[in-house]
């Protein structure tokens, strides 16, 4: 790997709490002492923006080496440098440690400087928690309870602010619950690149807003909720749908760009109420975008196929899974294989890009490809290559260049040659086939969650799963191969795509060994040199890379 | 470890027996002779009576939402008793007050809030965690009905059990 090439970090000692630890040179203070076991709590701090120090929350005491009259440290009998403890507390997230510095965490000044911070705080904070929607997962709500005092010292009247703002169309704002950490204006400078966030107004009457005529709608915006610590800023879209503590937390990824960021998502009873993003370096660092973050509502939409459905005359008639397999498997043997075309989806999973793959083998079928989609780049997270797994459908042979075979199946159903259409997730009507032309295909078999157009048309149509309902992997952009995790059941009769496939290609060669999506993983480590040694297991939360220089597809 | 437990002597009377027989059925004839006269009573003709005047103050009986002096359904949805409900009783929907609506200053207010009353258990944890003096087990006890869904109370159930309760923190009208 590349970073071993660096010279290892320089280490200095560093003593917490009493005990000496060895930390490489730059770290904060405040990410030290976390390391050596020991949080301070902070409000304004967060390790992926400056530190502007001006909540004053991480207030620890700090010490120096004791410098002997020869400029060297003086050492006590342990042989370690004395220390020169400074009378007055310091901020820890604005400083970096250095050879020989003492810090302790947890000292009565320490703890009597954290009360006293999270008094002033409280000072004119609402105690609004029962209808704000950060509670349960509120900075100042858990350190209230280890540095609060259940009793107010104030007895003049609150300040009055604004509250219910829409700072853009995905975020509201509530002033009055703003601490003036000033996260979300570092974040809109520092990351989002959208300087539009400011404190205006003094002294206790300090309010957040936009800058007058702008509005926070990049498409970042909503990752100042996830930072912001306290309930200021909220999402539209989740506001007072559910309590935090009721979501079960799934960690997944997002499948609606090729960058594939790391996600968490919430449900509960089998309902998505929101997407948060996960902390990984090598993919998103700690966000997403708000297009990838909401694009879940299609999961519940009205239009999501419930039941597995077969041309019966000039009817679509619900059917058993088992008869609309069967259905669909004598319609595609009566054809030889270049009768047939594949249309697959590069947001399919490698699992079901693999057993495609099989299936085409199967059925001796050539013209398969997956249906390209762009859409602008921006330079921060966001990819031109809006399907989460173009480098998959390569790496699995069901495409060489995403869109090349397009034409030439466009073509075929348009003379004749194509009798058989195998939709995999994908719209026919999307890659310039019109419903006339599908209609009068012989064979139109439909795998899909949604449905369109084109669906009415089919002669067998089999409703599959969504990202959230599935496990499955996935390779993004830079080739690192993630794993989806199931959140939700599916709804109504609808089946995982990679069992539908399996029975599909069961039913139409008769061969069977497979059982789980294990056993399709295993297969396809067997005959792809890039997964050997893998397995779903082995992927992890935070990914695997499994491709060099993997160039962004275009 | 096992324990010893030492039998109580019986002094000459008990062992005898025949007292200890004929006292009870002394206290026996007592009981038959008051109810000859009419004396004693010991069924109460439920329905018709009810225990409903002799119930102590702290009774647990049915759950239900009250509305405060203004008019106002105090409950805002945080959901806690919904989550603090062992038997998982609870299904609260909340919804956002309307801009210009007279509580828009509270935001939140249950859109819908149903009681399973097969499912509660009489607990009073919900009254016990309610943050904002919401609910409280009233004394209805008799909950009946003839089919499962007539045993949920829905919001408008629950508020007509409930009433108004007089006497409580204000606290949303000091917010502006
Ligand atoms: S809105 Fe939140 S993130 Fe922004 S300054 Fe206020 S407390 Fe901090
Ligand atoms: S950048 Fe791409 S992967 Fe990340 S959240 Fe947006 S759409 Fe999803
Ligand atoms: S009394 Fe107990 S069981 Fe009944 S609703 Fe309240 S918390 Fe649930
Ligand atoms: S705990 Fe009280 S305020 Fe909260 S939802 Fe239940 S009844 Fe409403
Ligand atoms: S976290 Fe250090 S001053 Fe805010």
């Amino acid at each position: 790997m590349s970073d071993q090439v660096s010279a290892p970090p320089q280490m200095v000692n560093v003593q917490i709490n009493g005990v000496w630890h060895e930390f490489p040179k730059g770290t904060r203070v405040i990410e030290a002492c976390e390391k050596a076991g020991s949080y301070v709590p902070r409000y304004c701090y967060h390790k992926k923006l400056s530190s502007p120090g001006n909540c004053r929350m991480c207030l620890i005491e700090m010490g120096l080496p004791k410098m002997g009259p020869d400029r060297k440290p003086e050492l006590g009998p342990d042989g370690k440098p004395l220390i020169n403890w400074m009378p007055r507390p310091q901020i820890s997230c604005a400083q970096d440690v250095s050879e020989g510095m003492g810090v302790r965490t947890d000292s009565p000044l320490a703890v009597e400087c954290r009360k006293g911070v999270m008094e002033f705080l409280l000072i004119n904070h609402p105690l609004d928690c029962p209808i704000c929607d950060q509670a349960g997962e509120c900075r100042l709500q858990e350190f209230s309870v280890e540095y609060g005092s259940a009793e107010s010292r104030f007895l003049e009247n609150k300040v009055k602010k604004p509250k219910n703002i829409e700072l853009g169309p995905r975020v509201t704002l509530d002033d009055e619950r703003c601490i003036l950490c000033s996260r979300c204006i570092r974040f809109c400078q520092e990351v989002a690149q959208d300087d539009v966030l400011g404190f205006v107004d003094r002294g206790s009457h300090s309010v957040l807003t936009a800058h007058p005529g702008k509005r926070l709608e990049n498409n970042y915006s909503l990752n100042t909720v996830d930072i912001c610590p306290v309930g200021a800023l909220t999402s539209s879209d989740f506001r007072f749908q559910m309590r935090v503590w009721f979501l079960k937390e799934t960690k997944s990824f997002c499948t609606s760009c090729a960058t594939g960021c790391n996600t968490i998502i919430g449900t509960r009873e089998d309902v998505i109420y929101r997407q948060t993003p996960r902390e990984n370096d090598a993919v998103n660092s700690c966000w997403m975008c708000d297009y990838g973050r909401l694009n879940f509502g299609y999961l519940q939409s009205e239009k999501r196929l419930l039941q597995p459905e077969i041309l019966s005359g000039d009817k679509l008639i619900p059917a058993e899974w088992s008869v609309a397999i069967t259905h669909a498997a004598v319609q595609l043997k009566h054809f030889s294989g270049w009768e047939i075309a594949i249309l697959a989806s590069g947001r399919m999973t490698n699992e079901e890009l693999w057993l495609t793959s099989q299936l085409a083998k199967t059925l001796g079928v050539e013209s398969i490809d997956i249906v390209p989609r762009h859409g602008p780049a921006d330079n921060i997270l966001l990819s031109a290559d809006r399907n989460p797994n173009t480098n998959g459908a390569r790496l699995l042979g069901v495409t060489s260049q995403p869109g090349a075979r397009l034409p030439e199946i466009v073509q075929g159903v348009a003379s004749g040659r194509i009798k058989a259409l195998v939709a995999l997730g994908e719209n026919p009507i999307e890659i310039g086939l019109t419903v006339a032309q599908i209609t009068a295909l012989p064979a139109f078999i439909a795998m899909n969650i949604l449905a369109n157009d084109s669906t009415p048309a089919a002669t067998a149509l089999l409703p599959s799963f969504g990202f959230a309902e599935k496990r499955g992997s996935m390779i993004n952009g830079k080739g690192r191969l993630q794993r989806l995790n199931r959140a939700v059941r599916g709804p109504g009769q609808a089946r995982d795509d990679w069992e539908i496939l399996r029975d599909l290609i069961q039913a139409c060669s008769g061969r069977n060994g497979i059982y789980s999506i294990e056993d399709v993983f295993r297969q396809m480590s067997e005959s792809v040199p890039q997964f050997a040694g893998l397995s779903l297991s082995k992927i992890g939360d935070l990914g695997v890379q499994i491709l060099e220089n993997a160039g962004s597809p275009a | 470890m096992a324990i010893t437990v030492s039998r109580p002597k019986l002094n000459w009377r008990e062992r005898a027996y025949l007292p200890a027989i004929l006292s009870g059925m002394a206290i026996t004839i007592k009981h038959f002779r008051n109810m000859l006269f009419g004396r004693t009573k010991v069924t109460m003709q439920y329905p018709e009576e009810k225990w409903d005047n002799q119930m102590p103050e702290h009774y647990r009986g049915a759950p239900a939402l009250v509305r405060d002096d203004t008019g106002r359904v105090r409950c805002v949805a945080c959901q806690l008793c919904e989550f603090i409900c062992p038997p998982r009783a609870i299904k609260i929907i909340p919804g956002e007050f309307a801009a210009g609506d007279r509580f828009a200053k509270v935001e939140k207010f249950p859109q819908e809030f149903d009681i399973d009353m097969i499912r509660c258990i009489y607990c009073g944890l919900c009254e016990e965690v309610c943050p904002e003096q919401a609910i409280y087990l009233r004394k209805d006890y008799a909950i009946t009905g003839f089919t499962r869904a007539d045993m949920v109370h829905n919001k408008e159930k629950l508020l007509e059990i409930g009433g108004v309760m007089h006497g409580v923190v204000l606290k949303w009208n000091e917010k502006k």
